[in-house]
């Protein structure tokens, strides 16, 4: 028999009173639509002011997706479970109760079990009350679960199952990206820090033909991939290529780059604005087990999508006239040049491809996770990490390196990394490689010196 | 439009304390860009631990305030040492990676949850500059009409500058010195260098470690000057920043990320001003579906970034510079 999971997902907004606080909790809760039949508590607002609002998922199981639990009973109290009640309410139809709270401090969550629904019990070992510190110097938003105590005691195998596959989908995103700076740095030589907004910009074209045109979210990604190829076109044309005729050197273009990424960042903060926000589709997913792996549909698509693109590409690359053509230009550009090929030609070819399979990273982001204006930036440092440990401007070793990176960053807290700084685990081996081999593990040594 | 406020602003930010930061930055920027040509994008990582030696030594350690600006300086020396070693012999852009994933693993360690009870998580520490504070003589702040200073900033101004002074006069005399010679020839042309019998790695070294001093010390006197270490502050962006102050003075010149960060400043909060100033009110000069109050303080870093670019492009010598010092050709 398997029990069904009720999962609390408690947003605690610790909110300045003069900030209204229901814009970013709307973005970041999730919330599915409210089911039909039982009658829900009329709808609880978000309380202005600081704040404890959670809202009760019941996740099925980890099968399809999560619905809210109404009509149960949730008590605030201050200090411990014995401290002074600070407020009950019962859950809405959205599953939500919202109680004001007084300043910082520590307060504990308690749910009255006898007030579930039929049917739905609480997962591990049905744990009703959770403690929360609250810190109201910055705004804040945490999630936790009650009762999903399942995470916590999961076996080390298990932890080492999850932690590849978020490793392996981190590391095919980064890959897509990397693939492209990589195919970018080959041609050209340029280090191109404003990268990372190459992936914001098609994390936020999908935002844009989904949210602002309406569209399916395939169909906008699909635009978004355009629109990124397109944006590659012109940047190359508009700004690198003059600067190539120019003759301006190769760190003077990196810090152009740098310019342009500032730029860009300030312009998507100045349009789409500081919050993180998702698409229309595909927001929350359950998991559906496949032998020990658990995977949503989204993510399936998601990895199935990146290699399958980044499987024709490299083939592409090393079998196609125009693939040939790129390699020979990223070896030795001005032989390529005599023997009659059209560099410029081929670099922007160049760009447009690897602007696409940027753009594609983001869109993917987009779907597995939300879209800010600084996603891509975020992303960047890992990477430059993927790239520098395969190898500066070598193709497969773009891919193996943002494998090796990806799975690094994820499943570095199941050894010990820290978890909310599982990055530093990747960077630190990048820095190490470098010491050993620092042309990276698929580099040729002459290309460094 | 209140025009003086505007020049009040910009000409406080440009003789205040954080152009004072930015200057110490760009100086040691300059002596690793500028004289030697090293790609150093991990600046702020020579800020954060020579602040955070500072801060853990007297907060957490419960030790002396002077011995903690030896621990922060010594810190910002070993990371030099530490950093060099791997990446000194390898192509510009490495050590551009690898300073640049440094300061963000400093950045992110100083911050992290895990490791509250010593840095203070993303809050921070604070509670070390009450040495500081207590030397500072002033009893008032002032106002000069087109700049105006509250007590604590007039001090961290007076010790700043005299900072900046002491700074720019040692790389004035180094950089004469036969030992500065070696530095430019090395950006000029590594292996003539080489092949003189130098050795390049071993200045390469002294170059970093010095610049990264003078990091250390814009680190230190970031905290100082506003009283807590916050992790946030020494992000990335910060570096980059800092260059572009460089550039717009001038790089390999002295006189050239001190001038550039006052500038930088200037523009910054001068910018800055106008653009609060014309999208605030009941009738804003700009109206609100153009331009928000919230979107007017993006102008200036949308300005920056452009501006970034054109300098390099157009005139990648700044102000003082010398087109044919500047190792932007080099590899």
């Amino acid at each position: 028999m398997r029990l069904r999971l009720a999962a609390l997902l408690a947003a605690v907004a610790g909110v300045l009173m003069l900030l209204a606080p229901s814009p970013a909790l709307a973005q970041a809760t999730p919330t599915p639509t409210a089911p039909a039949g039982s009658a829900p508590a009329a709808d609880n607002p978000i309380v202005p002011g600081a704040n404890i609002t959670v809202t009760l998922l019941d996740l099925k199981g980890g099968e399809g997706k999560p619905s809210p639990v109404p009509g149960v009973s949730l008590t605030v109290l201050k200090d411990s479970r014995s401290g002074a009640e600070v407020g009950t309410q019962t859950t809405d139809s959205k599953g939500r109760v919202s109680i004001g709270i007084e300043g910082n401090g520590t307060y504990v969550v308690e749910l009255d079990p006898k007030t579930l629904p039929e049917g739905v019990e609480l997962s591990g070992s049905g744990e009703t009350v959770k403690t929360v510190q609250v810190k109201l110097a910055s705004s804040n938003f945490v999630q936790f679960q009650i009762g999903a105590v399942v995470v916590e005691e999961a076996s080390l195998g298990s932890k080492i199952v999850d932690g590849t596959r978020s490793g392996i989908i981190a590391g095919l995103l980064i890959a897509l990206a990397a693939l492209g700076l990589s195919l970018i740095f080959g041609t050209t030589g340029l280090t191109n820090f404003a990268h990372g907004e190459l992936i914001t910009f098609g994390a936020i074209a999908t935002y844009v033909f989904n949210r602002g045109f309406g569209l399916p979210v395939v169909v906008a990604g699909v635009l978004a991939v355009l629109a990124s190829a397109a944006f590659g076109f012109l940047q190359d044309r508009g700004l690198w290529r003059p600067l190539r005729n120019r003759g301006t050197g190769l760190i003077a273009m990196m810090i152009v780059s740098i310019g342009l990424a500032l730029f860009m960042r300030s312009i998507y903060q100045y349009g789409f604005g500081g919050s993180t926000r998702t698409l229309s589709q595909y927001v929350v997913q359950g998991r559906d087990s496949y032998g020990p792996i658990d995977l949503s549909h989204k993510e399936i698509a998601i990895v199935l999508v990146s290699v399958v693109t980044l499987l024709v590409t490299c083939i592409a690359l090393m079998r196609t006239r125009l693939g040939k053509a790129m390699r020979a230009v990223s070896d030795n550009p001005a032989l390529s040049a005599s023997s009659g090929m059209r560099v410029d030609g081929v670099i922007s070819a160049v760009w447009v491809l690897g602007t696409a399979l940027t753009g594609l990273a983001g869109v993917l982001l987009a779907v597995q996770q939300q879209v800010n204006f600084q996603m891509g930036f975020n992303l960047l440092l890992l990477v430059f990490a993927g790239v520098t440990l395969g190898g500066l401007g070598t193709i497969w070793g773009a891919l193996i390196g943002s494998l090796i990176i990806g799975l690094m960053v994820e499943l570095g807290p199941v050894f010990g990394v820290p978890a909310s700084i599982k990055e530093v685990g990747a960077l630190v081996v990048l820095i190490l490689i470098l010491l050993v081999r620092p042309q990276g593990i698929l580099g040729k040594a002459q290309r460094i010196g | 439009m209140d025009f003086g406020t505007i020049i009040d602003a910009a000409f406080s930010a440009a003789l205040g304390p954080q152009a004072i930061v930015f200057a110490l930055a760009a100086i040691g920027l300059n002596v690793h860009f500028g004289y030697t040509g090293l790609l150093n994008f991990g600046q702020a990582g020579f800020m954060s631990i020579a602040a955070f030696g500072l801060a853990v030594t007297v907060v957490t350690w419960d030790m002396p305030f002077w011995l903690g600006i030896v621990v922060g300086m010594i810190a910002a020396v070993v990371l030099a040492l530490v950093l060099g070693i791997p990446t000194l012999r390898l192509r510009a852009d490495y050590l551009a990676i690898v300073t640049i994933a440094t300061s963000e693993i400093l950045r992110l360690i100083f911050g992290a949850v895990e490791f509250k009870d010593t840095f203070g998580g993303s809050n921070g520490l604070n509670g070390f500059a009450g040495t500081y504070q207590r030397l500072n003589p002033y009893g008032d702040g002032v106002d000069l009409g087109i700049v105006s200073f509250s007590r604590n900033d007039l001090w961290s101004i007076t010790v700043g500058w005299t900072l900046v002074a002491i700074s720019s006069l040692l790389v004035f005399a180094l950089m004469r010195s036969p030992w500065g010679r070696v530095l430019k020839s090395i950006r000029e042309d590594e292996d003539a260098v080489r092949s003189l019998g130098k050795n390049v790695f071993a200045y390469k070294m002294q170059a970093l470690v010095l610049g990264g001093v003078f990091g250390g010390i814009a680190g230190i006197f970031h905290i100082l000057k506003q009283g807590s270490a916050v992790p946030t502050d020494f992000n990335t962006t910060f570096t980059f920043y800092a260059y572009a102050a460089l550039l717009i003075g001038g790089a390999a010149r002295v006189l050239g990320p001190v001038v550039g960060s006052m500038i930088f400043w200037f523009l910054i909060a001068g910018i800055g001003s106008f653009f609060s100033q014309a999208t605030s009110g009941a009738d804003p000069l700009l109206p609100e579906w153009l331009m928000t109050n919230t979107q007017a303080s993006l102008i200036r870093f949308i300005l920056l970034g452009l501006g970034l670019m054109l300098l390099m492009i157009f005139r990648p010598q700044g102000i003082f510079g010398d087109r044919r010092e500047i190792a932007i050709d080099g590899r």
